[in-house]
């Protein structure tokens, strides 16, 4: 008896664990059968490889994060276009001309939108490029590396947001001004005016930079805008190619308290511009040459290794005002923010930031309207197309805040919508909603891999969140963002996976796998190393005194430094390590660390060479050391410097050895 | 000896021509530290890493036991070899033109005797290499020597070490085979 009632009482709470149980399985953590099975789908074993890369921007940091999907695994970060202690990028005396500017060095940027390299219309997993937002620049990756290789600086422009998308073949890369600036009339020069002559003065730029076969930038043309504030791009592909649409906000040019003031007409602009036309313009020597310093850095391993910097003193402008049918406006609800153009090309999304609906325009209506001359009027020269004439629909109740959308493969559409936190499938020709899905939270681009190609690889999603809260342990104040994975091979969208990305991603690319690593370079052959100070073997090894100048040829091999033992440095003199890394296999890097150095490391591959600059202050003997734990002699790894006052007689001598 | 067994011989001079194009024997290292493994040929005139930077690494890890470098260019063997093997070709030509198959004995024997030779001297270079280290040595592991096995596996420390004989060995194989066969054959007209 006694037992059966203890029985009973137990019942009740095991009802209780169980209600508890499926609670929780549908909870906060999205709509799963079971934890298991998404995990299962998420899951890649050690030593296995992800199926896709997955390449974020790093927003603030500057660099660009890479990533395996489906796992999330981070597992590489690229730096672009803000210094990198960790490798020394910017810092050591190869890359510094790399972060050079017609403002002098820029040690930070803004990364926004990396996007890759395509061939007919398909991700070639060759470069991939990247904008940075503060000064406009943008930068081209090489995947064979994983090493930023150019930076190109953008003139007449301020913010560089709607950058950096490319066209099918990778003919151009796109750029434009975020924020207006005030230009003059005939030279378009940053100009001393009032600020509330913003209507009169500002303007903006779209610029095209064409991309040679070697993957080198060089600005073609720059288009003169009206003065509002363009926010991002897509090129047409297909029928649409030829093509590539802006979106733009701030069509009531306020110049202060925009998030009143550039919110208040109840349409914006798409701005559409016919680039093969601008062109065909520019190559007949149309428009006119402006001054436009900018500098282009670039660094080839092939030659030498050390990054060269460009001075380019002129750019090419094209006025639609007085060259025809290379910009049309296409009016769109409200404050428009992403522009994404369907797999087949006909159809173009806006994410109406503001707006209850998703327009979509039609890219052949867009034609016959420009051909029948269907205008509602113009802005500033431009002609405004008529919005009935161009539209091919509506997506009715596609949550708050639509931002950016991706397609797959199925005529399918995903947008994020940033202020109900959520992401919503619809279907490209009918316009209806199919599914949504909460992402945790407030997501900003979404990224399906070739998801803005021609050809999607509709299996995962990935969100974007802008915000993170309590998705990880908690951090203090400031944490990582978080991005979720979703899959979307099925008709209902399934959430599979929170992990955390570095600094603030907005947009991101993925590609299979395949299509990158098997071209990877491992290491630099020595033989090809053309670096002017390398010294490729320890017999070349030495040290030079000219003037105040000292170079070190060193070289590093499991491990020692050669030479080890420096003596005749002075207080006052400019110290240059020119460090070899003699060895030839995968993944044996030496670092070079220098006590007092006010700089960063050196991380030198196999068959590369670096070079640190140091500028001893104290008299003394100062060690350096191997700071890539190489070998199990790692440790001992090191060497000394004797550093004499400035006006002594010590004799400049070296060894390695005895 | 009929004309078909003087072709024979001749193909058995002439097939050596191969030796010069592969190698003759293997060495194989697996460490976990090297997933896709690491190793060297030798061949009737060098010895090459299996990957392009295989011997520099090989010995780059060398240098930590104190084994003496592997340099191709020291080793007379390498220098000496491409003669006996010209030599073999043409005596085995000169056979067949001649056509007495009791030369082929002789032919026979002296190349069996090389490739004794050659094995024995193989082994006395891995002896020397494995046991005559440098006693500033960074590691030294008591009792320890490194002499790579002559055939087979054999674990030193976290490296596993296979030798085994490569095409060029198979090639010489052959050649000895056919022309035992013609031996055989023409003892039996």
């Amino acid at each position: 008896m006694r037992k059966l009632l203890k029985k009973s009482l137990l019942w009740p709470l095991a009802a209780i664990a169980a209600i508890g149980f499926i609670t929780m399985g549908c909870s906060s953590n999205g709509e799963f059968g079971s934890s298991s099975d998404a995990a299962e789908k998420v899951y890649v074993a050690p030593g296995e490889h992800d199926e896709f890369y997955g390449f974020f921007s790093g927003g603030y940091n500057g660099q660009l994060g890479v990533y395996g999907l489906p796992s999330g695994r981070h597992i590489f970060t690229i730096p672009v276009f803000s210094q990198a202690a960790v490798n020394g990028w910017g810092y050591n005396e190869e890359t510094k001309p790399m972060l050079q500017t017609t403002d002098g060095f820029i040690p930070w940027g803004d990364a926004h939108h990396p996007e890759l390299s395509q061939t007919n219309g398909e991700t070639d997993g060759r470069w991939i490029f990247m904008n940075e937002n503060n000064t406009p620049r943008i930068a081209r990756i090489g995947l064979d590396e994983f090493r930023t290789q150019e930076i190109i600086e953008i003139p007449n422009s301020a913010g560089n947001h709607a950058s950096s998308f490319v066209t099918p073949n990778t003919e151009y890369v796109t750029a434009a001004t975020r924020f207006s600036i005030p230009m003059d009339e005939d030279n378009m020069q940053n100009m001393d005016v009032s600020i509330d002559s913003y209507k009169e003065n500002f303007q903006g730029t779209i610029s095209f930079i064409k991309v040679s076969d070697e993957g080198h930038m060089s600005i073609d043309f720059q288009i003169r805008m009206p003065g509002f504030n363009y926010d991002l791009s897509h090129s047409g592909k297909g029928p649409s190619d030829g093509w590539a649409f802006f979106t733009s906000y701030n069509s009531e040019e306020a110049h202060t308290m925009l998030e009143i003031n550039a919110s208040k007409n109840d349409k914006d602009y798409i701005a559409a511009i016919n680039w093969e036309k601008a062109a065909e313009y520019a190559k007949e020597g149309k428009g006119k040459m402006i001054p436009g310093e900018h500098y282009r850095n670039y660094i080839d391993h092939e030659e030498g290794g050390i990054a060269k910097s460009e001075l380019i003193e002129e750019v090419r402008v094209l006025d639609p005002r007085e060259l025809e049918g290379i910009v049309y406006f296409l009016p769109t609800p409200k404050s428009p923010h992403g522009v994404d153009v369907d797999p087949t090309g006909q159809y173009i999304a806006a994410g109406g930031k503001l707006s209850t609906v998703i327009p979509v325009h039609s890219f052949e209506k867009m034609m016959t309207a420009i051909e029948n001359e269907e205008f509602e009027g113009e802005e500033q020269g431009i002609p405004v197309l008529s919005y009935d004439s161009i539209l091919h629909g509506e997506v009715q109740n596609p949550g708050l805040g639509p931002l950016h959308t991706e397609f797959d493969n199925r005529g399918n559409a995903y947008t994020t919508a940033f202020i109900s936190s959520e992401i919503v499938k619809w279907d490209v020709e009918t316009l209806e909603v199919i599914d949504r899905i909460d992402v945790y939270y407030s997501p900003g681009h979404l990224m399906i891999p070739g998801g803005d190609s021609q050809k999607p690889d509709g299996k995962y999603l990935v969100a974007l969140n802008k915000i993170t809260k309590d998705r990880y342990l908690p951090t203090g104040p400031e944490m990582f963002h978080s991005a979720q994975l979703i899959d979307i091979s099925g008709e209902k969208m399934q959430l599979l996976l929170d992990f955390p990305t570095e600094g603030e991603p907005h947009y991101a690319q993925g590609i299979a796998a395949e299509k990158v690593k098997e071209n990877q370079k491992r290491f630099y052959e020595i033989e090809d190393n053309n670096h002017p100070h390398a010294a490729k073997s320890e017999k070349e090894t030495r040290v030079e005194r000219d003037g105040n100048e000292v170079h070190v040829y060193m070289t590093t091999i499991r491990s020692h430094f050669a030479p080890d033992n420096i003596e005749g440095i002075k207080v006052g003199d400019e110290v240059y390590f020119h460090v070899t890394n003699l060895e030839q296999d995968w993944d044996v890097p030496h670092g070079f660390a220098m006590k007092g150095a006010n700089n960063a490391e050196l991380l030198v591959m196999p068959g590369e060479t670096a070079t640190l600059k140091w500028e001893p202050k104290k008299e003394g003997v100062f060690p350096f050391y191997c700071t890539d734990f190489c070998s199990a002699l790692h440790q001992e790894m090191q060497g000394y410097v004797r550093v004499s006052p400035e006006n002594s007689d010590t004799q400049i001598s070296y060894s390695t050895g005895q | 000896m009929d004309k078909q067994k003087r072709v024979w011989m001749a193909v058995a001079a002439l097939l050596l021509i191969g030796v010069y194009f592969f190698p003759i024997w293997s060495i194989s290292m697996e460490a976990p530290q090297y997933p896709e493994g690491i190793g060297m040929n030798i061949s009737v005139d060098t010895i090459e890493g299996k990957q392009k930077n295989d011997l520099q690494n090989i010995n780059g890890l060398n240098h930590y036991i104190g084994m003496k470098e592997i340099n191709p260019d020291s080793i007379p063997e390498l220098k000496i070899m491409p003669y006996i093997f010209g030599f073999l070709i043409i005596s085995g030509l000169v056979i067949a033109g001649i056509g007495n198959h009791k030369w082929i004995l002789f032919w026979l024997g002296l190349f069996v005797l090389f490739a004794i030779a050659g094995l024995v001297d193989f082994y006395l270079w891995g002896y020397d290499y494995g046991h005559n280290l440098n006693p500033d040595a960074p590691i030294k592991v008591p009792g320890m020597t490194y002499q790579p096995p002559l055939l087979g596996s054999k674990q030193l420390l976290n490296i596993n070490a296979t030798s085994l004989p490569h095409i060029g060995f198979y090639i010489s194989l052959i050649s000895m085979g056919i022309a035992g066969t013609i031996w055989w054959k023409s003892k039996e007209d």
